[in-house]
């Protein structure tokens, strides 16, 4: 048998299940501003997981769900009546809770792990590396309890989001509308905690509180970056987990591999992974990347200089001139500005260079009166129709005429006038 | 602990060594762990309670996670440097921490004002990634490095027992810097914490003060991280000052009952460390602090959850006597309690109980079928039935400026109306008719 | 930050005595165009307020009346033009300016009392890190009992009525001792009773020589309350003496249809400098 089935099968497919489950859900939580709400939840399911243990003296694994299951409706209950009752602030109440009750966890695991073979530390990186054994011992490759529990879990989460689909959407977006359409959104909201504590419960023995927590966000946040519609947003966290708990355990298993003297923490790096993931979609996202968007304005500005530039050679064409001298139109748009814009009207063929001056091409001239055109317009339209005064009505039609619907046509005052407010002549669509 | 104490009843030397802790006589060592924790503790309740009025208390929490990546990186590059430079020297370790503290912050600013989520998704991330390269880091670090690496995972939980005693007068020192900061800066920073347009409008840097705020932050988790651990430490600033908040409604006494707190809390919680040596520190300072919490939250006057509920209660009383008591007035014969309680739809048991607590206060006598108003009780109930007339006469007047905290049945005008307005109700009320008796004529009453 | 610790020295003087105190316009405006979250909201305002007076801005939501305070306050950048006071720059003359914010702007369930709140209008006075002394906080009393408050100085600011708080934040500017102040609607939700007290505080105020300008939601009560008025709606309609603009000709054109077609165009400009489609 090959070793990826002895060693490295259940350990992954740990990870797969927990990221898959939280990520999912996670999503639900992100869009309800409920984030933290995971964080102080798979925090808090540490009393419950104790006091499992104290109880029963074992790890069984339903003693351990209930406990931590209570826990996690607990938290979210504590949360609600500190926040009401004791009229403090939601982040302040999530803090107080959620720390109160890891402390008590922690208190109650050092108490526990003399019985019971546990320690606070793996309460955070989670066993991942302990569920190879599993795989190693025997032929027929045994399914550790924790694997079992993850699948139940994530088959649960995924019919919970596949039947209530439309319920959670309505009640993530509008509580109140939800509620008044019958879909009550403290129940669904009730239903969700409830999952998420499942959720974090069966990931919290295999990979550990802070995988958790990066599993309900980083992937949902990252598809957040990538999509505006709740169903391919869903699709792609889902994607991401995935990428991440693959991509993040081989990394870390393999690490030898790489260069490093030995195997990595495979949590940490399926939640390094998460957040490069969410890192890159931020950056490079193609509607709301930040590189994306700094690419649009860019393209903004060039299209303003340039349009400008028309302009500024069509008005010299206007007093007769046969063109616009290079160092005046450097000197009315700047000089960095107007080189830029120079080349990129020569290279589309928008103005040719006669002697020393700078005329426009049939093209670039229709161009430029459409924009003149719509300058003057703004301008008419900023005196007559907002009561700007005519001296003052230059600097905002200069943004204006820029101007551009959603579909890219430009947006111009439907306007008769052929003189704009200081006399001038305004071209007709037609003109030319 | 409490719990770690049940199951095997303590011997008296436990209580012997108890006392001579909390006493601060148990040794050089223990007492100067028990003093520097007492300080830590007064520095993040001070400091907290800014930080909660700034409504800022998680971002603090992705900031104390965020040290772990900076501990191990310090550990390991001052270990690659070596050259006298110790890998475990606390001050470079702090000062990983504090680098990577920051960082965190900073990356909660930038995804929140460049991307489209909110800050409550961008600590969580900025949290869990964090801790995540930091425990790759930490658990990667004893092969990459000549020193050993074992006392780095003390970081995350808090460990008292091996401190130094250099690196708890560290501790102090850097508790105390946050301490003096935060007193100096008390005025400005309540300002900011309570109308930042208007501190910015009349001259004080806004930003400035609140990246002060978040250096003190980072002063308190940095100086907090070995004793309390950085998974915890945050309750520290978050925990006493919330539970302050429900003792005072002055910024100044909620400041100190929130150092106070958390100087308790760190006392308090270092001794009993002490004491129970296998015990993480952290947890037990926090669990001291969450006691305090719920007994602030239960049981404090000014805001406690038990007073309050008291207070409504004995108001509610109030309230049913003064209907009584209008109801006997407004008949002016003798009725029966049952009708009294027929008009304001009173259970029997509800209407006795009102009928004795009104018979108590001498303002009815009477058998129950038959009740009657004492002189004082008349006396109360033309007061109820003036304050009535003029509330429901200021309802017509000035209905949709009804503020919301005024109960009108049981507010007295004069509490709440100006003079002028009280008069000008009277007037309306007199030209609608309605005479009502003068506040002069009115004695005795209201308990 | 270049703080001035020890005030402008003739803040302390009677605003009679001042020499500055002449008929120089406190505040001007020329040209300013502001953009809130890069979507420009104000268009090339041009104002000129005359001393001693009491000036509302009026127009409908959405008009850009607060934005237009704040830009002057720059509590928000101005993308074009710029803003005097007294001939000068804004820096020069802080001290002689004084703000009321929205009422909600805060939050009222904060620890401290009437008088606490109305002292934070001295700190600027008093300077970085010296505590509030005893001196400052009677004068902060005396500010509160001018607004008919005295005896509600220890009350928690949550236990005030909405009128009752409008006043602490009037006390608050009072504790100022500006010349010139901004108030943002500062009539918002407050009673009859407190309405007047409030209007009777601005003519003192007026009395006294200072200029307030107060974004205004009640156009019925503008000409009885206010000498100037400014009519807005993302540029100035109009402005000037009340019986000069106040007409309906001038509201129509303020309140009666916004500019669909501007605001679209300003829209698409906004969505393009934003970079996002």
């Amino acid at each position: 048998m090959n070793t990826f089935l002895t060693l490295d099968l259940m350990p992954l497919l740990a990870a797969v299940l927990s990221a898959l489950s939280c990520g999912l859900l996670g999503n639900f939580l992100v869009l309800r501003r409920l984030s933290l709400m995971g964080d102080a939840i798979s925090h808090a399911v540490l009393p419950g997981i104790a006091a499992a243990f104290v109880i029963t003296q074992s790890r069984s694994p339903v003693a351990m769900l209930i406990g931590a299951g209570v826990a996690a409706l607990l938290t979210v209950l504590i949360v609600e009546i500190v926040k009401r009752l004791g009229k403090v602030e939601p982040g302040a109440a999530m803090g107080v809770t959620f720390s109160v009750l890891f402390a008590l966890g922690v208190v109650m695991i050092e108490r526990a792990a003399r019985s019971v073979d546990l320690d606070a530390d793996c309460v955070l990186y989670g066993q991942l590396e302990t569920l190879a054994s599993f795989g190693a011992s025997g032929d027929a490759i045994q399914v550790p309890r924790q694997v079992i529990t993850l699948i139940i879990v994530t088959l649960f989460a995924l019919a919970f989001v596949g039947v209530l689909f439309k319920e959670l959407r309505i009640s993530a977006f509008d509580p109140g509308l939800s509620t008044s359409v019958g879909i009550s959104a403290g129940l669904m909201h009730t239903l969700l905690m409830a999952l998420v504590a499942a959720a974090a419960v069966a990931s919290f023995e295999a990979v550990g509180s802070i995988l958790v927590i990066a599993m309900l966000i980083a992937p949902a946040a990252t598809a957040r970056m990538l999509t505006d519609r709740l169903r391919p947003q869903i699709f792609v966290s889902l994607i991401a987990a995935l990428i991440a708990s693959v991509g993040g355990y081989f990394l870390a298993a393999h690490a030898e591999s790489l260069g490093f003297k030995r195997s990595l923490d495979a949590a940490g790096m399926i939640t390094v992974i998460s957040g490069l993931l969410f890192a890159i979609a931020a950056v490079a996202s193609p509607n709301h990347g930040v590189l994306a968007r700094a690419i649009r304005r860019r393209a903004l500005a060039d299209r303003v200089i340039l349009e400008d530039l028309l302009a500024t050679i069509y008005r010299a064409h206007e007093t007769g001139a046969p063109g616009a001298r290079e160092e005046a139109l450097r000197a009315a748009l700047g000089t960095n500005r107007a080189s830029a814009a120079l080349s990129i009207a020569t290279r589309r063929a928008l103005i040719t260079r006669r002697d020393a001056h700078i005329a426009l091409t049939d093209i670039g001239s229709a161009l430029a009166a459409d924009l003149v055109r719509r300058h003057r317009l703004w301008e008419t339209y900023l005196v007559d129709r907002a009561g700007v005064r005519p001296d003052h009505a230059h600097g905002p039609a200069e943004i204006l005429e820029h101007a551009r619907a959603d579909n890219r046509a430009p947006i111009a005052p439907d306007l008769d006038a052929t003189t704009d407010p200081h006399g001038r002549h305004i071209p007709s669509p037609h003109d030319n | 602990m409490i719990l770690a104490q049940l199951s095997s009843p303590p011997d008296p030397s436990f209580w012997r060594e108890a006392f001579q802790t909390l006493s601060l006589r148990a040794g050089y060592n223990t007492t100067v762990v028990v003093l520097g924790t007492t300080l830590l503790g007064v520095a993040a309740g001070l400091v907290g309670s800014f930080l909660l009025l700034r409504k800022r208390s998680l971002v603090a929490d992705a900031l104390s996670h965020a040290t772990l990546p900076g501990v191990a990186l310090a550990f390991l590059i001052a270990d690659a440097i070596g050259n006298g430079l110790s890998a475990k020297s606390l001050p470079v370790l702090l000062l990983g921490a504090a680098i990577t503290g920051v960082l965190a912050v900073l990356t909660v600013q930038l995804i929140v004002r460049h991307t489209r989520l909110r800050e409550d998704a961008a600590i969580g991330l900025t949290l869990s990634v964090y801790f995540g390269v930091g425990v790759v880091l930490l658990r990667a670090a004893p092969d990459y490095a000549s020193t050993p690496a074992s006392g780095l995972h003390h970081f995350i939980y808090g460990q008292t027992a091996g401190l130094l005693i250099t690196d708890v007068y560290l501790m102090g020192a850097i508790a105390t810097i946050a301490i003096l900061a935060a007193a100096f800066l008390f005025k400005e920073l309540a300002l900011t914490c309570f109308n930042d347009d208007f501190a910015r409008a009349t001259g004080w840097p806004v930003s400035i003060l609140d990246i002060a705020l978040m250096a003190l932050v980072v002063l308190v988790v940095v100086a907090g991280l070995q004793a309390v651990g950085l998974i915890l430490v945050v309750a520290l600033l978050i925990i006493p000052p919330a539970a302050a908040r429900f003792w005072t409604e002055r910024l100044a006494r909620m400041v100190l009952a929130s150092a106070l707190i958390g100087g308790a809390s760190g006392y308090a919680g270092s001794t009993l460390s002490a004491l129970l040596p296998r015990q993480p520190t952290g947890a037990i300072i926090v669990l001291v602090a969450g006691a305090l919490f719920i007994i602030s939250m239960l049981a404090a006057p000014t805001r406690g959850v038990i007073p309050t509920l008291i207070r409504r209660a004995r108001l509610r009383a109030r309230f049913a006597t003064d209907h009584l008591v209008e109801f006997l007035f407004d008949t002016a014969s003798p009725a029966s309690l049952s009708e009294v309680a027929r008009d304001r739809a009173w259970s029997s048991l509800q209407s006795r109980i009102i009928a004795t607590g009104a018979r108590t206060a001498g303002l009815i006598t009477g058998p129950r079928s038959a009740l009657t108003l004492t002189d004082a009780g008349r006396a109360r109930g033309r007061r109820v039935a003036r304050n009535h007339a003029l509330w429901s006469q200021y309802l017509v007047t000035y209905a949709d400026l009804a503020p919301s905290h005024v109960d009108f049945s049981v507010d007295q005008v004069e509490h709440i109306l100006s003079e002028e307005l009280i008069a000008e109700l009277e007037q309306a009320l007199a030209k609608r008719g309605i005479k009502i008796t003068s506040a002069q004529t009115s004695s005795g009453g209201d308990a | 930050m270049t703080s001035r610790t020890t005030p402008n020295p003739r803040t302390h003087a009677p605003l009679s005595e001042r020499p500055e105190h002449s008929a120089e316009a406190p505040l001007s405006v020329h040209a300013m165009t502001v953009a809130y979250h890069r979507k420009p909201v104000l268009w090339d305002v041009d104002l000129d307020l005359p001393p001693q007076s009491l000036v509302a801005i009026v127009g409908p939501n959405g008009a850009g009346k607060s934005t237009l305070i704040k830009a002057c306050l720059n509590l928000i950048p101005i993308a074009a033009g710029r803003v005097e006071f007294w001939g000068d720059t804004f820096e020069h003359n802080r001290s002689r300016v004084g703000y009321v914010p929205q009422r909600e702007s805060v939050d009222w369930d904060f620890p401290v009392s009437a008088l606490d709140v109305v002292a934070m209008g001295r700190y600027r006075r008093i300077g970085w890190f010296r505590p509030v002394t005893r001196k400052h906080k009677q004068a902060a009393l005396r500010c509160l009992e001018e607004v008919g408050m005295g005896e509600y100085a220890n009350r928690q600011i949550s236990q005030l009525s909405g009128g009752q708080q409008q006043r602490v934040f009037l006390a608050r500017a009072l504790a100022q001792e500006a010349e010139l102040y901004f108030m943002d609607e500062p009539f918002a939700g407050v009673d009859a009773a407190t309405e007047r007290a409030i209007v009777a505080i601005l003519r003192r105020m007026r009395e006294q020589g200072r200029t307030v300008v107060c974004v205004h939601h009640d156009i019925q009560t503008v000409p009885e309350y206010f000498d100037h008025a400014v009519l807005l709606n993302m540029r100035v309609v109009a402005a000037g003496p009340v019986a000069e603009v106040f007409n309906r000709e001038n509201l129509q054109r303020t309140y009666g249809g916004r500019l669909t077609l501007l605001t679209e165009a300003t829209e698409a400009v906004a969505r393009a400098e934003r970079g996002s489609t």
